[in-house]
C-alpha cells in the first residue's frame, strides 16, 4: 500500500508528459487526481496510526547488504505525507491556471508530480539508504522546476545554486547515514531508534555533524539559507509547494525523526538552539526590508524553518507539540499566500509591494483569501497560526535551559512576523487602487487553490480538536514516548497571550514606521553568505582552469614527464617505505662474458642518445639488441635469442629505409630544458634498476610455471615448453597478437599507399633537403634553430 | 648478476624516457626501440635467472621444475612482446613517415593542428 503509495505519483509523471499534447484535459485531470486520492488514501489509513498502530511495510531490495525498500507510517510521516499530497492537489490545481496556455504546462505537472512522489519516499521510507536516494531525487526535482523557465539565466544560476548546496547535504546526509548504521547494526529506522546508546557511541559526533549538515543545507538554516531567496526564480507554484510548505521541511523532518536518536546530550540542543535561533531572527529580520512579496515570504519561511529547528533543540513534549502544530499552521498559510502573490503577479505585472494598493476592490477574493493567510501568519485568533504560536511561547518559558533567551527570542520573532504578514497580506490590498495595470480578479483555479489552505487554517483553529491526534502522534513519534496533546483557542489570560498582545502591539508599530525604519537598514551588508557562496564557486572553477592548464597543456612530453613524475614518485615512496631487501648487491657472481655484454648494450644505449647523426644512432641501437639476443642466449632462452636477432635485423632495414626520407637529427630544445630532462630520466632510470632487485627479492605468489614444464609433453605433445605455451597454452593469445601485426600490417599500407601521389608531388617541389627541415608554421616557445 | 642487469635496465629505461620526450619524432622513435628492450629485459630478469638450462623437455625423464631450468612463462610473454612491439615500430615508422611528408616538420611541438 505505502509502496504503492509513493510510486504512483512517478508512474503518474511518466504518463502525464507524453499525453499532455494528445489528451490535455484528462492528464490535467490525472495530475490533480492523483494527489488528492493519495491524499484520501492516506486519510483511511489516519484513524489506525492515531489510534498508536503505525504501519510498516517491509519489501526487499538488496537484502545482502541491509538495504530495503521498507515504509514506515506513523504519526510523524503521516503529518508530512498529508501535507505533501493534500498541499499537492492543490498546486496542481493552482497551475493548471496559472500557466495556462503555456505549452510547457505538461512537463511542469509531470515534474511537480515526480516531486511529490520523492518528497513522499522521503517521508515514508523507513530505511536509511531508501531515505537518502529519495532525498536526493528532491534536490533533483528541485533543480529541475526552479530551473523551470530554463531560457533564464538567473533561473538556472538559481538552480544549480539550490543543487549544489542541497547536493553537499546529500552526500553529508549519505555518510552520516552509513556511520549511523555501523553505530546503531541496521539501516532500517525503526531499529536505528530503537537501538539506544548512540549518544555514547564514537561516531557520535561526526554521525550529528553530518546528520545536522544535510538538515540544515535542506531547510535552509544560517549560514546556508541563501538558496531558498534565489530559489525564488522558480514559478508561485513551486515556491508554495517545494519551498516553503514541503522540501525544505525534509531537513525538519529528519531532525525530528532522529531525535529520540540523536537527541538530548549537550551538542544537540546546543547546535540546534544556536543555528535554528539565528536563522529565525536572520530570516525575519531580512524579511521585514524586503519590497518583494516572494522575497518577503522566503525570508519569512526561512524564519520559521528557524523556529522549527530551535523547537526541536528545546526538545520538550511540549515543544515537539509546538513544533507539529506550528508546521502544519505555516504550510497552510505560507502555502496560500505564495500562492495567491502568484496570482498578484499574473494580474498586476509586479509583486513591489511598493507599487501595489487598493486590490481589494478588483480582486475581492484573492483579497479575502490573503487576509486570512495573513491572520493565521501573524498569529492572531482565530487561526491554527495563533494555537502554533501560543504552543511556541508556553514550551519557550518552560525549556529546560536559557528559558527566558528563547522565549525572548520568540517574542521578537512574533513582534517582527507580525508585521511582515501585514506586509504581505493586507499592505497591497488595502488603501486606494494602485497597480501597474489594471487588476481583474483571478481565474477560480487561482483563487480556490490557496483558499482552500487558509480556509483549513482557520477552521482547525475555530475547531482545534480536529487536529488534535495528528498533532499528538506526530509529537509522540518525534519525542519517542506518548505525548498528551489538547488544543484549544484561548488558554486564560497567561504570559502567552501577554506576548502575543505585546507582539501585535509593537509589530503595528514597525508595520506603521516601515519606510523610516528601513531608511536607517544599510544598503547592503558587507559580508553575505551568498557572497561567500558566489566566491567559493569562482574559485573552484579557477583552480579547476588552473590545473588544467597546467596538467593539458597539449604537449605530448609535457604528458609523459607527468606520467614518469607521477610513477617514480608514487613507486619510489612504496619502494622506500617497505624496506626490500635488496638482493645480493654484488657482481662477483657475473661471469666476465656476460659483463662484456652487459657492457656492449650500455655502450649502445649511451651511443644512441648522444649520436648527433642518426645512422650512427641505427647501428648504436641494432648493438643494444645484439647484446639483449646474447643475454637471451646466457640465459637459457635460445627462442628468444633467435626471435630477438631476427627482428632486430628487420628493425636496421625499416629503420635505414625510412630514415632516409625523414630530415636529420637537430638539437630542438635549449640547454636547461635538456638538464632538466636528464635528471628526470636519470631518477626514473635510478627507481626502475631499483625496482628490478626490489622485486627479484620478493616472491609473494607460488608461480604457476611448474604447471607447464609438468604438461607441456604429455598434454600437449611438445617439448619446448615456450612454443607449447605460444601455440597451446595460451594459443588464443597468439591468434590476439597475429591480429594486432595484421592490423599493423594493414596500417602500414594505408599510410604508405593512400595519396602518396601528393606528397610525392609535394617533395618534388621542394628544390633541397634542406629547405624540407624548415617548417611551415613555427610558433613553439622553447624552439631554437641548431 | 642482476645488479648488473639492474643497471643495464635502469640505463635502457632512463635513455629510452630521454629519447621519448625529445620534440624531435625521430628521436622518439628510438626512444620507442629501447623502450620495448628495456621491458623485455625488466621481465626477463624479475622472472628468475638461470644459467644454460632452456625450458626443453627430454624425451623421457620429466622436467624439473624452475629454477632448475629457465622459466618459461616470461620467455613466452617476452617472445609476444618482441613481436608485438616490431609490429608497433613498423606503423609508427609509416606513420612518422607520413607526418613528415604531410607536415614538413619532424618537431612535435609544429605538430598543433589537424589542417595541412
Amino acid at each position: 500500500m505505502l509502496l504503492l503509495l509513493t510510486l504512483l505519483p512517478f508512474a503518474a509523471a511518466a504518463v502525464v508528459a507524453p499525453l499532455w499534447s494528445r489528451a490535455h484535459r484528462f492528464a490535467a485531470g490525472i495530475s490533480v487526481l492523483v494527489p488528492l486520492g493519495t491524499a484520501v488514501a492516506l486519510l483511511s489509513l489516519a484513524p489506525a496510526v492515531w489510534r498508536g498502530e503505525p504501519l510498516l511495510e517491509p519489501h526487499a531490495w538488496a537484502p545482502s547488504v541491509g538495504v530495503s525498500l521498507s515504509f514506515h507510517l506513523d504519526g510523524l510521516s503521516l503529518l508530512f505525507s498529508l501535507l505533501i499530497s493534500g498541499i499537492g492537489a492543490l498546486v496542481l490545481l493552482y497551475s493548471q491556471g496559472y500557466l495556462h496556455g503555456s505549452p510547457n504546462l505538461g512537463r511542469f505537472c509531470a515534474t511537480l508530480l515526480f516531486f511529490m512522489g520523492s518528497m513522499l519516499g522521503v517521508v515514508l521510507a523507513n530505511n536509511l539508504v531508501a531515505l537518502f536516494v529519495f532525498w536526493e531525487l528532491t534536490s533533483f526535482s528541485s533543480y529541475l522546476l526552479i530551473g523551470f523557465e530554463s531560457s533564464r539565466l538567473k533561473a538556472r544560476n538559481a538552480a544549480l545554486q539550490a543543487l549544489l548546496v542541497t547536493g553537499i547535504g546529500g552526500l553529508a546526509l549519505l555518510a552520516g547515514a552509513v556511520l549511523l548504521a555501523l553505530a546503531a547494526g541496521s539501516y532500517e529506522i525503526t531499529e536505528v531508534l530503537a537501538a539506544g546508546g548512540l549518544r555514547q557511541h564514537a561516531l557520535y559526533l561526526p554521525i550529528l555533524l553530518l546528520i545536522l549538515g544535510a538538515a540544515f543545507t535542506k531547510s535552509a538554516q544560517f549560514p546556508f539559507h541563501f538558496w531558498l531567496p534565489s530559489a525564488m526564480e522558480a514559478p508561485a507554484p513551486v515556491s508554495a509547494y517545494l519551498h516553503s510548505a514541503t522540501m525544505v521541511k525534509a531537513g525538519v523532518y529528519l531532525l525530528a525523526r532522529l531525535n529520540p536518536a540523536l537527541g538530548g546530550g549537550a551538542e544537540w540542543p546546543l547546535l540546534l538552539g544556536l543555528f535554528g535561533g539565528a536563522t529565525m531572527l536572520i530570516g525575519v529580520v531580512v524579511a521585514f526590508f524586503k519590497n518583494d512579496l516572494k522575497q518577503i515570504l522566503a525570508y519569512s519561511t526561512i524564519g520559521v524553518l528557524g523556529t522549527l529547528v530551535l523547537m526541536i533543540g528545546v526538545g520538550t513534549p511540549d515543544a515537539f507539540k509546538a513544533m507539529a502544530a506550528y508546521l502544519l499552521a505555516h504550510a497552510l498559510y505560507k502555502g496560500s499566500l505564495f500562492l495567491m502573490s502568484g496570482a498578484v503577479d499574473h494580474e498586476t505585472g509586479t509583486r513591489d509591494i511598493g507599487e501595489l494598493s487598493g486590490l481589494r476592490r478588483a480582486m475581492p477574493l484573492t483579497a479575502a483569501v490573503a487576509l486570512i493567510a495573513a491572520v493565521s501568519m501573524a498569529g492572531l485568533p482565530p487561526t491554527l497560526g495563533f494555537i502554533g504560536k501560543e504552543l511556541l511561547y508556553e514550551s519557550a518559558n518552560h525549556a529546560p535551559a536559557y528559558a527566558w533567551l528563547v522565549t525572548a527570542a520568540l517574542a521578537v520573532n512574533g513582534a517582527i512576523l507580525f508585521a511582515v504578514a501585514a506586509m504581505a497580506g493586507y499592505k497591497p490590498f488595502a488603501g486606494p487602487l494602485r497597480s501597474p495595470k489594471p487588476p481583474h480578479e483571478a481565474p477560480w483555479t487561482l483563487w480556490t487553490a490557496p483558499g482552500v489552505a487558509a480556509v483549513l487554517g482557520l477552521v482547525l483553529g475555530l475547531a482545534p480538536r480536529a487536529a488534535e491526534s495528528a498533532i499528538r502522534s506526530a509529537a509522540s513519534a518525534v519525542a519517542g514516548a506518548p505525548v498528551s496533546v489538547e488544543l484549544s483557542l484561548f488558554h486564560g489570560f497567561n504570559l502567552p497571550l501577554l506576548l502575543t498582545a505585546a507582539g501585535v502591539i509593537v509589530g503595528g508599530l514597525l508595520y506603521i514606521y516601515r519606510s523610516r525604519i528601513a531608511g536607517l537598514a544599510p544598503r547592503s551588508a558587507p559580508v553575505t553568505a551568498g557572497g561567500v557562496y558566489d566566491r567559493l564557486l569562482a574559485a573552484l572553477v579557477g583552480f579547476a582552469a588552473l590545473q588544467t592548464r597546467w596538467l593539458q597543456s597539449g604537449y605530448l612530453r609535457a604528458y609523459l614527464k607527468i606520467i614518469i613524475l607521477t610513477a617514480v614518485l608514487l613507486g619510489g615512496y612504496a619502494l622506500l617505505t617497505r624496506n626490500a631487501a635488496a638482493a645480493a648487491l654484488s657482481v662477483s657472481d657475473a661471469r666476465f662474458h656476460e659483463l662484456i655484454v652487459g657492457g656492449l648494450i650500455l655502450a649502445g644505449t649511451i651511443a644512441t642518445v648522444r649520436a648527433r647523426s642518426r645512422m650512427i644512432s641505427v647501428a648504436a641501437v641494432g648493438a643494444v639488441g645484439v647484446g639483449v639476443s646474447l643475454i637471451f642466449v646466457l640465459f637459457g632462452a635460445p627462442d628468444l635469442a633467435m626471435t630477438q636477432l631476427t627482428i632486430e635485423a628487420l628493425t636496421v632495414v625499416l629503420l635505414v629505409f625510412v630514415f632516409h626520407h625523414l630530415p636529420d637529427f637537430s638539437l630542438k630544445s635549449r640547454r636547461p630544458v635538456r638538464v632538466l630532462d636528464v635528471a628526470l630520466c636519470a631518477t626514473a632510470g635510478v627507481f626502475m634498476g631499483a625496482l628490478v632487485l626490489a622485486a627479484g627479492a620478493e616472491r609473494p605468489w607460488p608461480s604457476i610455471s611448474s604447471y607447464f614444464t609438468d604438461n607441456s609433453r604429455d598434454l600437449a605433445g611438445g617439448r619446448n615448453v615456450v612454443n607449447v605455451i605460444l601455440t597451446d597454452f595460451r594459443g588464443l593469445d597468439t591468434f590476439g597478437e597475429i591480429t594486432v601485426l595484421a592490423i599493423a600490417g594493414i596500417g602500414v599500407y594505408a599510410l604508405l599507399r593512400l595519396n602518396m601521389d601528393e606528397i610525392r608531388r609535394r617533395e618534388g617541389a621542394r628544390t633541397a633537403p634542406s629547405e624540407a627541415a624548415i617548417p611551415a608554421a613555427t610558433t613553439a616557445p622553447d624552439r631554437e634553430t641548431p | 648478476m642482476t645488479l648488473v642487469l639492474a643497471l643495464t635496465i635502469g640505463l635502457l629505461y632512463g635513455a629510452a624516457m630521454y629519447m621519448i620526450i625529445r620534440r624531435s619524432i625521430v628521436k622518439l622513435v628510438f626512444g620507442l626501440v629501447l623502450l620495448s628492450h628495456a621491458a623485455n629485459l625488466l621481465i626477463f630478469t624479475v622472472g628468475g635467472l638461470t644459467r644454460d638450462h632452456p625450458p626443453l623437455a627430454p624425451e623421457q625423464a620429466a622436467l624439473p621444475h624452475p629454477p632448475a631450468v629457465a622459466d618459461p612463462l616470461p620467455q613466452a610473454l617476452i617472445l609476444t612482446a618482441i613481436v608485438i612491439s616490431f609490429g608497433v615500430l613498423a606503423f609508427v615508422l609509416a606513420l612518422v613517415r607520413r607526418t613528415v611528408a604531410s607536415a614538413g616538420t619532424d618537431d612535435l611541438d609544429d605538430l598543433r593542428t589537424t589542417e595541412q
